[in-house]
């Protein structure tokens, strides 16, 4: 098992390398770079540029050099420094932008994850255990239509049903009178208040397809026949239940976190630009809108990260739930 | 009704029936049998004949919906804490309750046919023969548990079992896994095994092995053995009566030695001829003429008729024959014998 894990920590290296050099060729692809379009601007604003001065900034921003130096550069201060560059756009560091959005970014996509699992795990254990009953046929209609509800629309409604019942505008991350003001517990109170419907929009928009997913998993693992063993051992049947197939059932689940926490992560783009939450969704558009390299390399090089991450996680956990995996390769 | 203090377990005109989309299949439509304390019954019987749903039954297992008891009483002989015997009627307990549960795995174990899917991939032999065990046995401490699924696997012919207890399913052979199928049913002593083909998934070798090593544990344990297989030259090697099954009716009901000598259904003798023979090896095998017919058909007379080669027409398909005695210990379902 430790070997296991070490064999993937060791693979993961050069995984990352690639991702980093692939999300450095995303955002040198598009044709033009900021400063070029700066100068632009600059200029079809009116204002005089010389020669000189458009080569200071060009050289300034360093888009004289050839982009794998630029390349080197920018690896070079994540490595050493966890500097990940400079955000034209916003004129600051991309570590700082980061450190705004993206812990904040994890704490709702982690609620919402959780929400959402505790939601579709009991409801498709009850589905799957009594199928083609009539709470499983409203389960089962339930989830569909949540499957194919939009997050956004089910924002736009949510928000609008908050704001018309109680009056409470559920938009941003605190009330305006809080803009401002200095961290007291009101505004803890009001940030939460604030935070409640992203988490449940978020959460509950996976929730139908993790519906689907658990109940047709745990339908498959109660006709084997293994449970008919358990049982013939006269195991009482929740026993059974929860000791052999959920286990089993829960594995695909966990597999899908590696692509899960990304997607969550940017997924709901459009959810958090209808609630004007500013996560990471957001800020990547916007970014990559304005050509802000650093800041789109650096966000799509996290999120691939993650990804890698996220797999591993799943991996060992498989690797620990499932001893088929486990003893593959190890010999006995 | 057969003698009540070396009976063991009584199954009485025992109907189940699968309520499909496609229709009904009557898997067992009258069935009756005793297996008698410490001997083996053999159940045998092509496909389809009902022979496994008939165990379930017994064990409270049946897939309920899809199936339905119609009808049938299924009882079960037990000693009363040393006083005498008791009766439980199974048939009259929730399959599900802890009173069916009890009985499940302490008095009545099952062996399955396929080894490969029957225990869970992900605990290890040992967790699941512990399980079984320190469900039953009162006050029985984990170490004693452990220690007993030790035992029970060196038993069943498992090499250094203090070690390969704590192994995996997929880390044992089939043949393996099927000892230790065995060693599972035989953890808590009980007073009937169920075998239901345990030996279809194996190769020829290693079922004589399975088939003797279940002699030896009945010698030593003492337990009755409910033998199901479709192969009478096996079921002939190890039971002491045998049933006949067909389409969901017993056909013919004897002692071993009965039904070798003195076959008297037109089916059990079809069955008897399709046995390969040592010395009559090159002979063409006799095969049963014709196809059995679709599961979902239900029989005014006797299922067998559209491929019996003895068939009465005008008698045998308006009318179910009853099953009769036709020398003691010999029963019969053919309108011949009436
Ligand atoms: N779970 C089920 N759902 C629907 N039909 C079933 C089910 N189990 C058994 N049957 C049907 O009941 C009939 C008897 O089946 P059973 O399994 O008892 O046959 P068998 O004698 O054990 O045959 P085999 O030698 O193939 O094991 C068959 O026609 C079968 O299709
Ligand atoms: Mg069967």
């Amino acid at each position: 098992m430790i070997l296991y894990i070490v064999r993937r920590v060791i693979m993961l290296f050069p995984i990352l390398l690639l991702i980093s050099i692939v999300s450095f060729i995303v955002i040198e692809l598009p044709p033009g770079d900021w400063v070029s379009n700066y100068i632009t601007n600059l200029r079809n604003s009116g204002i005089e540029l010389q020669e000189e001065e458009a080569a200071r900034l060009t050289a300034m921003y360093g888009f004289d050099q050839p982009s794998y130096v630029r390349y080197a550069k920018w690896m070079q201060g994540i490595v050493t420094k966890g500097d990940f560059g400079w955000s034209f756009q916003w004129g600051k560091p991309v570590n700082d932008i980061l450190r705004e959005r993206l812990p904040f970014t994890i704490l709702i996509s982690f609620s919402a994850l959780i929400l959402s699992w505790l939601i579709a795990i009991p409801v498709g254990i009850y589905s799957a255990t009594h199928p083609y009953s009539i709470t499983d046929y409203i389960a089962t209609i339930l989830a569909f239509v949540w499957v194919a509800t939009p997050g956004f629309l089910l924002a736009f409604v949510a928000a609008w049903l908050v704001f018309h019942y109680t009056g409470f505008s559920p938009l941003g991350l605190n009330s305006t009178d809080f803009l401002d003001a200095p961290w007291n517990t009101a505004k803890l109170i009001d940030r939460i208040k604030h935070l409640i419907l992203p988490i449940v929009i978020i959460g509950l928009s996976g929730t139908g397809a993790t519906i689907r997913v658990m109940r047709a998993n745990l339908l498959d693992e109660l006709k084997k026949q293994y449970v008919t063993t358990a049982r013939s051992k006269g195991v009482p049947e929740l026993t059974i239940l929860f000791k052999y197939p959920v286990r089993i059932a829960f594995n695909p689940l966990f597999s899908t976190i590696g692509w899960l926490l990304p997607a969550i992560i940017s997924g709901e783009v459009i959810i958090s630009v209808v609630l004007s939450i500013p996560t990471m969704g957001p800020t990547l558009l916007r970014a990559t809108l304005a050509q802000d390299m650093y800041l789109v390399g650096s966000i799509v090089l996290i999120l691939s990260s993650l990804t890698v991450l996220g797999t591993l996680i799943s991996d060992i956990y498989l690797a620990w739930a499932d001893p088929r995996i486990r003893f593959e390769g190890t010999g006995k | 009704m057969s003698d009540r203090h070396d009976t063991l377990v009584e199954v009485e005109n025992l109907q189940v029936h699968f309520h499909l989309q496609e229709g009904i299949v009557r898997a067992v439509e009258d069935v009756s049998f005793a297996v008698k304390l410490g001997q083996t019954l053999g159940v045998i019987g092509e496909s389809g004949s009902g022979k496994s749903v008939s165990a379930q039954a017994i064990m409270g297992i049946l897939p309920m919906p899809p199936a339905q008891l119609k009808n049938g009483r299924i009882t079960m002989y037990l000693p009363n804490n040393g006083m005498g015997m008791r009766s439980v009627v199974l048939t009259d307990l929730p399959t599900r309750g802890g009173e069916f549960r009890a009985i499940r795995g302490k008095e009545i174990g099952m062996i399955f046919q396929e080894p490969m899917t029957s225990f869970s991939p992900v605990h290890t032999i040992g967790n699941q023969i512990m399980e079984s065990v320190l469900l039953h046995i009162p006050n029985i401490t984990k170490k004693e548990a452990r220690e007993r699924a030790v035992e029970i696997l060196g038993r069943v012919g498992i090499s250094r079992p203090e070690r390969r207890v704590d192994d995996y399913p997929h880390q044992f052979s089939g043949g393996m896994r099927q000892r230790a199928m065995i060693a599972m049913a035989l953890a808590c002593n009980p007073k009937l095994v169920i075998a239901d083909e345990p030996t279809t998934a194996l190769d020829v070798t290693i079922e004589a092995q399975i088939l003797e090593l279940l002699k030896d544990l009945q010698e030593e344990f003492g337990m009755a053995i409910m033998y199901i297989s479709h192969d009478l030259a096996v079921v002939g090697g190890v039971a002491d009566e045998i049933i006949v099954m067909y389409l969901g009716l017993v056909m013919e009901h004897a002692s071993a030695e009965q039904l070798f000598e003195n076959p008297r259904h037109p089916y059990t003798q079809a069955l008897l001829r399709s046995i390969p023979t040592i010395d009559g090896t090159l002979e063409r095998l006799a095969t049963i003429q014709g196809a059995m017919p679709s599961p979902f058909t239900e029989h005014m007379g006797c299922p067998f008729f559209t491929r019996c080669d003895q068939r009465v027409p005008g008698a045998c398909d308006v009318r179910r024959p009853p099953i009769v005695e036709v020398e003691p210990g010999h029963k019969v379902r053919c309108v011949l014998y009436e």
